[in-house]
């Protein structure tokens, strides 16, 4: 048993023609047993900018609370929003920080940066940073994820067929998890805005 | 083996846990009270080792009562707020000195007009849930809850399922629980459903 496969989590963000999106699952469990099928785990951290956690559902929360905290200081000093591009790094900083006391929480970012071009990363729990550009996967299926993604992936979607990809990629890929599922949301991020989506899945 | 569950129903939350204080083999009392008043419209039932459970609950307790004193009365917490900063101190002890306690928080919110109920378990990971258990409780009554449950259900049918719990723990349950301690928490506050023993008797 693994401490980052404790509670359970699947999550995909890709990149679209000039749009992003960033999708996961909504199972919170406790091992075998289902606590909650409405758990939280993609956060907005900006108007254009989300970010994913996936692992120990404390440690998401924590690094969600200290993601905020960090944002909402610089964006009071420097008086201008964070772009991805940073956010990425800072997520980096803190999770080497804890290098040999780790958060347990390998996140993903999605966002469009000042310019309107889609931005992607992930990292592993001790912050090494992989940045792509057409999808990014984290949680405890990733086996599942990436096969589906690097099937359906195609390069500069729009923001509807980015959806159908997120959607079919997911629940495809949590039904063969017995830890992630019970349900899912999808955000999809363009320049006019973010658009949200709850999934109806296998609810098992 | 402490059995804590709990309901949320139309203007409350029902918080039972069961009154066995255990060790090994032993059983030092079936009088045990494991919900624990927080301030005047929340509570939090309690699981794990006697030594924890107390210090955690007593700590989350005063320091909430203390913000209430020294903003003299004029701001009250929320039940979110209160879980949100319970959460914070177990996840704070986590990596120090952790308490190894499971938690159902229960409150009325009285600026919402709604009741609350939150899971914490001994790791803080918080989550408001509308129906919930703790423990080896979960395997038997996670299922009744999940088919009898009715958004906006009323006090007397929530009790009524509160209590087919405790007859499933009787029947099933391999560890001898006698005593089950049933509290309510709505707009006039917490108070005591039912026990079956009382606390104070000393």
């Amino acid at each position: 048993m693994s401490i980052l496969e404790y509670n359970g989590a699947a999550m995909i963000a890709m990149a679209g023609k000039d749009c992003v999106g960033i999708a996961a699952d909504r199972r919170l469990g406790i091992q075998l047993q289902t606590v909650a099928m409405d758990f939280e785990k993609v956060f907005q951290m900006g108007p254009k900018l989300f970010v994913g956690l996936a692992g120990l559902a404390t440690d998401v929360q924590t690094l969600r609370n200290l993601l905020k905290f960090r944002l909402g200081l610089y964006e009071l000093r420097e008086e201008r929003q964070m772009s991805p591009q940073v956010f990425s790094h800072l997520l980096s900083t803190i999770l080497y920080e804890k290098r040999f006391g780790p958060y347990f929480c390998e996140p993903i970012v999605a966002g469009l940066d000042e310019s309107g071009k889609p931005f992607l990363s992930g990292s592993d729990l001790i912050g090494a940073t992989v940045k792509t550009d057409d999808y990014v996967v984290s949680g405890t299926c990733t086996g599942n994820l990436h096969g589906m993604c690097e099937t359906l992936f195609k390069p500069d979607m729009e923001p509807d067929q980015l959806f159908e990809t997120l959607a079919q990629s997911l629940l495809a890929s949590v039904d063969r998890d017995a830890m992630s599922g019970w349900g899912g949301v999808v955000h999809i991020i363009t320049k006019d805005g973010v658009t949200t989506k709850e999934l109806k899945g296998r609810q098992d | 083996m402490d059995s804590v569950f709990g309901i949320t129903y139309k203007g409350g939350v029902i918080l039972a846990t069961d009154q066995t204080n255990a060790r090994s083999i032993l059983t030092y009392q079936h009088n045990l009270d494991k919900i624990t008043n927080l301030t005047s419209h929340s509570a939090m039932g309690v699981s794990g080792p006697n030594c924890d459970m107390v210090n955690f609950t007593e700590y989350i307790s005063k320091n909430l009562q203390l913000y209430e004193l020294s903003s003299h009365g004029t701001i009250k917490l929320s039940p979110y707020a209160q879980a949100n900063f319970a959460r914070n101190e177990l996840a704070k002890a986590l990596r120090k000195g952790p308490f190894q306690v499971n938690v159902l928080l229960g409150g009325y919110d009285t600026k919402k007009d709604v009741p609350e109920l939150y899971f914490m378990d001994y790791l803080a990971a918080l989550q408001k849930i509308k129906f919930g258990a703790q423990g080896y409780a979960g395997n038997f009554v996670l299922s009744i809850f999940d088919k009898e449950y009715r958004e906006d259900m009323e006090f007397e049918a929530a009790l009524k399922v509160i209590e087919q719990c405790i007859q499933e723990l009787h029947v099933r349950f391999l560890i001898n629980q006698p005593n089950f301690i049933i509290k309510k928490i709505d707009k006039d506050g917490v108070s005591v459903v039912k026990f079956g023993a009382d606390p104070a008797d000393t």
